[in-house]
């Protein structure tokens, strides 16, 4: 049953060092408070898991928290590179990053495998690509009905999962709109989950197919209003692409990216 | 009588052209969302978009910046979930067409958006695969569009991220349910396609007032060109202005966003 917590202290309970966290959005509702509260706690030795790791994974693997990264798209949308990110796995700054990447259709069944509750996820994919080459992750079984060669990668099952949605109601049922990327699997996929939301109402107004994601099936929930800026929450704020502009140049100095941390993470008590 | 264009319009109109109307096209950020929104502005208003985000039958009116803009979710026909995206529509056998770009491509189609150098100590880390892998071998065919030069057009790319024909052309062969893989590369300079039996890229088309020397100084192999080379025909005059108009419309639009949140 879904409690109402504290930003603060649903990252207490639920992020512990070493833990797996997979922090989705695909583009659109990136839960960025629940990032940086992360990195305020000064959570270490994360197994980072998205399948863009976008602004926030580029701001929490500069902060050090990450020890392992799994993903598949890792630039900046739009833009260029995550340069931070791009520190860690060329010069092992501010430490070294073990990464194992995919691709998104693969990743995508990664969380709906974890979602079900399957050991695995199959698909028809990496067809001639290297990618299997160097993550062993990606292996590849013969179909017992068809004998066709499919790949096969392990389903994510992590220990935290975190997402942001527009809205829960007082019975910590919440509805996600627009992109919906792998909000539910994610939740559904984890051992532990946390919502983060830009408010709280009395009714959801949900359609009857609408992506709603009972409260029961989550361990907490936290207002974070603007909580994915700079991302976008649909019907709420749109996306800062001035910011994801201007965070190729912060994130590309060491020390621009120290200061920007100071300045809008640790001495910031919310959303930066 | 004959336009003023740049050779990157010339690119993007000749991209958009390859777009058949009433294809379904999934379609990568940048170039080949600039050339298939061109192609549904003009000669092809039924072409269905899809973007990985999980926007289906998508209409913006202006380009987006990243994959899952809001502006693909509200114009389009229905967003499904991602999964829904990659395993029913794309795997299932719904997409005519992937639309690409790349960082480095070979003579044989194969595309790196991964990393230059070794893979362990990578020179540059790009951003990787995304989508691209899988749209290359489950969509129906591939069209790829990039800007023609020798860093781009290599001898060997120092990563297969995503499969055109494999390192020896062959890497289809007998593989069942997959795609016919690319049938044409659009840059600023030719158009090409893979030669029916080798697969190798023959340049089949020069755009107006690009020599065959040009070509060959831009790509990083001997590249081989079609006995009856053609001319690109050029753009015309709707096709300018609807694209210009697209292009001045987007970076209306994204200046107001940019001000509007600074404010």
């Amino acid at each position: 049953m879904a409690e109402f917590l504290s930003l603060h202290d649903a990252v207490a309970r639920y992020v512990e060092d070493g833990a797996t966290l997979a922090m989705e959005g695909f583009t659109h509702l990136i839960p960025f408070a629940a990032g940086h509260e992360i990195i305020r706690q000064g959570r270490r030795e994360l197994t980072l898991i998205r399948m863009t790791p976008d602004l926030i994974f580029d701001q929490m693997i500069g902060a050090g928290c990450a020890r392992r990264l799994i993903f598949s798209w890792g630039g900046n949308p739009g833009v260029g590179s995550l340069h931070r990110l791009r520190d860690a796995v060329e010069k092992g700054y501010p430490r070294p990053l073990e990464i194992f990447e995919h691709s998104h259709a693969a990743m995508a069944c990664a969380f709906e495998a974890g979602a079900a509750g399957l050991p695995l996820a199959v698909l028809r994919g990496y067809v001639g690509s290297d990618l299997p080459k160097v993550n062993p992750q990606i292996k590849f079984i013969e179909c017992p009905f068809t004998g066709e060669r499919l790949a096969a990668v392990p389903a994510v099952r992590p220990d935290v999962g975190i997402v942001h949605a527009q809205k829960a109601d007082r019975a910590g049922n919440v509805l996600v709109e627009g992109i919906i990327g792998v909000q539910k699997e994610v939740v559904l996929a984890a051992r532990h989950s946390i919502v983060t939301v830009e408010e709280v109402v009395d009714e959801l107004q949900a359609g009857p197919n609408a992506c709603v994601i009972p409260g029961w099936a989550i361990d907490a929930i936290t207002v974070a209003e603007q909580g994915a800026y700079p991302s976008y929450a649909h019907g709420y704020y749109p996306r800062d692409n001035a910011f994801y502009k201007a965070w190729d140049e912060i994130a590309r100095d060491r020390e621009a990216f120290a200061a920007w941390l100071e300045e809008h993470v640790y001495h910031a008590g919310g959303a930066a | 009588m004959s336009l003023d264009y740049t050779a990157a319009e010339m690119m993007t109109v000749t991209a958009a052209r390859a777009l058949e109307n009433g294809t379904t096209c999934f379609v990568g950020i940048g170039l080949p969302s600039e050339a298939a929104n061109l192609a549904r502005l003009t000669h092809a208003p039924d072409v269905v978009l899809i973007y990985e985000s999980g926007t289906l039958q998508t209409q913006p009116n202006v380009l987006p910046l990243s994959i899952g803009d809001g502006e693909l979710c509200e114009t389009a026909l229905t967003t499904v979930s991602v999964p829904e995206m990659f395993r029913y529509w794309l795997q299932g056998g719904h997409v005519d067409v992937g639309f690409l770009g790349t960082a480095q491509i070979d003579r044989y189609c194969n595309l790196n958006t991964t990393l230059i150098g070794d893979y362990r100590e990578p020179k540059v880390r790009l951003p990787g695969g995304g989508g691209a892998p899988e749209i290359a071998t489950n969509a129906g065919e591939v069209f790829i569009t990039v800007k023609h030069s020798k860093r781009t057009f290599v001898e060997a790319v120092d990563f297969v991220t995503t499969v055109g024909f494999g390192r020896d052309g062959t890497a289809r062969d007998g593989v069942p349910h997959i795609g016919r893989g690319p049938t044409r590369v659009i840059t600023d300079l030719c158009v090409m396609k893979p030669d029916p039996e080798t697969k190798e890229l023959v340049v089949v088309s020069l755009h107006p007032g690009v020599t065959a020397e040009q070509v060959q100084e831009a790509t990083g192999w001997a590249i081989r060109f079609a006995e009856r080379l053609e001319t690109t025909p050029e753009p015309g005059a709707e096709e300018l202005e609807v694209l210009r108009e697209l292009k001045a419309r987007t970076a209306r639009h994204h200046a107001g966003n940019e001000t509007g949140e600074n404010a």
